[in-house]
């Protein structure tokens, strides 16, 4: 926000960057073949459900598109403790990763079009292995940054784990530099 | 192009620019009246009141902490809190502030800082007892917003002129009293600058006032976009504002320098409340949400 905006006490919020999100199917080859993570077959979108009867009617409608298509059978909503929404889809064929990727920039591009894309918080695409070890690649709409994030416990990170898919992951996709923004989505679905 | 739910408010924007304006031009009118009436040491008296505004302005967090007996908490020690406000800042896109307790009953919160890079939020006790999850987002989101408009300058940039003509005022006092001025002119410039500083003062008070309630008012509406739950802040709101009505005068004494940070004020003033409240009333802040609520509630495609 510019300091024009700032003196006049507006708060103006860029809208989300979604063609990044075609990045994440190369990226899920380079983490199964270098550090063992296989993609889960499922990916949300998270935001901040609005009050209201427009809100409501857009989210049915989201469903319903996914629902309706035969290639996405499975749309799920569910909430988070601090009161977020995140709409999950899944594929059968867990290695369609590209799949999903087109259903959550659908999801995304709805909840734009209805004039609610400042309410979008992240996408997660989450990963894991036959270990139990777990990472979502986490994508930042407003920075078109990625990072990963890898609960281990109900409150704990597994930062090497995160370090190094960072690592494997920094040719291919605009990875977050500061780390004081590597925000930390407990209770997400899928990890 | 998607199109933004963000309601604009032409008429706040317009009356709070208005409000900058005239204060800027209070400070230009002084420093002309201070450079004909007492053109020695106008110059003198000009540096030392901007000295103090900047002095405020940068040390603001530290000041604001102290008086309110606060001290910066970790994530660890407040997972909840710092959850709450990390996900705001990824939403508004804005670097995380440290994040505050301060131990009192009242229900408070308040952001201060000098820039968003060295901003600091912080709640009392009172109000994290008092209020649901959902409300206490509302809360910091407002907050938040404060720390993005760069409210502390804002505000410092706008007192520097009745800081300055409180010098000028006490300068002209002294000057009186000692006896510097033996001549007739000089005199006269003593007692002409003292008679523009206190109606300067007294003008950029009330201006001041003002400014600081159209401030609120824009922080509770980017706040409740950003939550996209205007009911939540409205409760809360409520919440406070009947808790703090009931908390005896005496107590709340301590904290009125600090009543211009705060989310609602810990002091009612019986007369010309209105005029010199700092903050806007419940009524008016009500009003507001309820208007951003029916905007994000329209449907027409």
């Amino acid at each position: 926000m510019g300091l024009w905006d700032a003196l006049r006490g507006r708060s103006t919020t860029s809208g989300p960057n979604l063609d990044a999100l075609f990045l994440v199917p190369s990226a899920a080859v380079t983490l199964q073949t270098g550090i063992g993570l296989e993609p889960a077959g499922t990916g949300s979108v998270c935001f901040r459900a609005a009050e209201g009867a427009a809100f409501r009617q857009m989210q049915s409608e989201v469903v319903e598109l996914l629902n309706a298509d035969p290639e996405a059978p499975d749309v799920r909503s569910s909430t988070d403790d601090y009161g977020f929404t995140w709409l999950t889809v899944a594929r059968d064929d867990i290695t369609d990763v590209a799949g999903i990727c087109t259903d959550l920039h659908a999801v995304n591009t709805a909840l734009e079009e209805q004039g609610f894309g400042s309410g979008l918080l992240c996408t997660l695409v989450p990963f894991g292995d036959a270990g139990g070890r777990r990472a979502g690649l986490v994508y930042l709409y407003r920075r078109g940054t990625f990072y990963p994030f890898a609960p281990q416990g109900p409150q704990q990170r597994d930062n090497l784990l995160e370090i190094q898919v960072r690592d494997a992951l920094a040719p291919e996709l605009p990875i977050e530099k500061d780390l004081q923004r590597w925000l930390a989505v407990w209770g997400a679905p899928g990890l | 192009m998607p199109r933004s739910r963000f309601l604009k408010d032409t008429g706040l924007t317009v009356r709070m620019t208005t409000v900058m304006f005239l204060l800027g031009g209070l400070f230009v009118a002084l420093i002309v009246g201070m450079m004909y009436l007492l053109p020695q040491y106008a110059f003198f008296i000009g540096v030392i009141g901007i000295g103090i505004a900047v002095w405020q302005w940068w040390n603001s967090d530290k000041a604001a902490m102290r008086a309110m007996r606060a001290y910066e908490v970790t994530p660890e020690e407040y997972p909840e809190l710092h959850g709450t406000i990390d996900r705001l800042c990824a939403m508004a896109e804005m670097p995380k502030p440290r994040v505050g307790i301060s131990e009192m009953d009242i229900p408070n919160a308040f952001a201060t800082g000098r820039s968003p890079d060295r901003a600091v939020v912080c709640v009392t006790t009172g109000i994290m007892g008092k209020l649901t999850p959902e409300e206490l987002e509302a809360v910091l989101a407002h907050e938040l917003s404060h720390v993005a408009h760069r409210d502390v300058l804002v505000m410092t940039v706008a007192a520097s002129a009745g800081i300055v003509a409180g010098m000028m005022a006490r300068g002209a006092q002294y000057g009186a009293f000692f006896g510097r001025s033996r001549s007739k002119e000089g005199a006269i410039g003593v007692v002409g600058a003292l008679v523009i500083s206190l109606i300067i003062y007294a003008i950029s008070f009330f201006l001041l006032r003002l400014l600081s309630r159209y401030r609120e008012l824009c922080a509770d509406r980017a706040g409740a976009y950003l939550t996209m739950k205007p009911a939540a802040l409205a409760t809360a709101l409520q919440k406070i504002s009947g808790e703090m009505a009931t908390i005896p005068q005496g107590d709340l004494r301590a904290t009125k320098s600090m009543n211009a940070f705060f989310i609602a004020p810990a002091i009612s003033g019986a007369t010309l409340k209105t005029l010199t409240s700092t903050h806007p009333s419940l009524e008016q802040r009500l009003e507001q949400l309820a208007k951003i609520q029916a905007e994000l509630g329209r449907t027409e495609a």
